[in-house]
């Protein structure tokens, strides 16, 4: 399907939508059934280890967010594409929320497990680098005035940031840290018991159709902005158009 | 290249869904296709992004030393550290080593299994430490031998499960606890 076309977009989105909204909520329904009433207390931490469930997810999609950020920053400084810098630009508010969201929860369990809110080690620092790329995004977007200079400028930045997505993923292995080394996506496989594994892959699925959902709906917003935006400029142009020669090819 | 604005519908270029050389050569009458410009662009991005990432492990390398959270107590052992100069000494609290004393002071050696390091600390301690647990203590080497910690951090490693079977793993000897 050409997808390119945002107005087949809008009517593939449209109709998709409504399937993903209700495929999000039930696996919501099921992840939280899971934490809640089905996963047992871990021997260490006790209860404490729920906070997983809505910190890990959101760790993920923080870093799933930007990845995709930054595909698509590829999509508008190689191809061109159209859609590319509308996803890119629809993302950024959704990855800045869930890395908020994981550094919030990571904060509230360091508490009551390490003893300290917040520590200066490679971990959270590079995910803090993380959230003010995000911001600095947003901001970047919204200083310029044309959408295309905005997108290029923007898309460069992105591709620039990526670099912090494998400091992330392997700042545990790289130098000691307070935070534990990775649990789930390992070369010797999971070492979470599959009591509490299943629950937390449920969740992360959730969160991932939750971020599908809210992607969409940004595009869609995005894509009706632009449009008015064009019809604007166009009400105003064609007083201006009849004045001077159209330079367009 | 013409700058389009971005979803303008009334010119939308209708080549996008078709072969993209098409749309170099009319757009472009001097023999260079578009496959040529992008693979350029590609290029251009993938060696500007490698150096980058040989810029940025450049730096990550030589600032290894304070990006590490803290030292191993082999790290510390016979190197002469400047009189309080603050460091975070980080490792397993050794098995039998814990003696609490008055007032909530706290007296244990922090070892890596190659050396060993005896801290004191007056405060209270996370719920986590235990012998055998990772912790992280932040102070001072002081010229008596002890390192005088103002805080103590616990650590936990990356096992999750849930207690029966921690103990059913004890119980076979299979597993030999945390960390």
């Amino acid at each position: 399907m050409d997808l390119a076309n945002p107005t087949r977009f809008m009517s593939f989105s449209g109709r998709l939508l409504p399937w993903l909204g209700g495929a999000c909520a039930l696996a919501f329904a099921a992840g939280l059934y899971l934490t809640f009433f089905v996963a047992p207390d871990d021997y260490q931490q006790g209860a404490t280890v729920k906070i997983m469930f809505l910190h890990v997810p959101a760790a993920w999609l923080a870093m799933m967010c930007y990845s995709i950020m930054a595909i698509s920053a590829l999509g508008t400084l190689v191809w061109k594409h159209p859609l590319a810098d509308v996803s890119a630009r629809a993302a950024a508010p959704i990855g800045a929320a869930f890395t908020f969201l994981s550094l919030v929860t990571g904060s509230l369990w360091g508490k009551p497990m390490w003893g300290t809110y917040w520590v200066w080690d490679a971990r959270l620092t590079s995910v803090l680098v993380l959230f003010v790329m995000y911001l600095g995004l947003i901001a970047l977007w919204r200083t310029m005035e044309d959408p295309i200079r905005a997108g290029k400028a923007a898309a460069v930045l992105t591709l620039v940031g990526a670099v912090n997505l494998p400091i992330i993923k392997f700042s545990v292995d790289w130098w000691n840290t307070l935070h534990q080394p990775a649990s789930v996506m390992r070369l010797d496989g999971p070492t979470i018991h599959p009591t509490i594994l299943w629950p937390l892959l449920t969740m992360a699925l959730a969160f991932t159709l939750l971020f599908l959902v809210m992607h969409l709906m940004a595009m869609r917003n995005e894509i009706l902005r632009r449009r008015l935006r064009t019809l604007q400029l166009g009400a105003a142009g064609t007083r201006v158009a009849a004045a001077r020669p159209q330079a367009a090819e | 290249m013409t700058r389009l604005p971005p979803l303008a519908f009334g010119t939308w270029p209708a080549s996008w869904a078709k072969a993209p050389e098409r749309h170099g050569l009319v757009s472009h009458g001097n023999g260079r296709s578009k496959m040529t410009r992008k693979q350029r662009r590609m290029t251009m991005i993938a060696a500007a992004g490698g150096v980058l990432a040989v810029a940025v492990g450049l730096i990550l390398v030589a600032l290894n030393d304070q990006i590490v959270f803290f030292q191993s107590p082999s790290d510390i052992v016979g190197k002469q550290l400047p009189d309080g100069q603050r460091i975070r000494l980080g490792g397993l609290v050794e098995e039998g080593s814990v003696e609490r004393g008055a007032n909530a002071e706290v007296r244990f050696a922090v070892t890596d299994t190659v050396e060993s390091v005896k801290v004191v600390y007056v405060g209270l301690l996370p719920d986590l430490f235990r012998e055998g647990q990772g912790v992280v203590t932040e102070g001072v080497m002081k010229g008596d031998g002890w390192f005088h910690a103002d805080n103590v951090l616990a650590k936990h490693d990356e096992n999750y499960m849930p207690k029966e079977v921690a103990e059913a793993l004890k119980g076979k000897g299979v597993w030999q606890g945390e960390e």
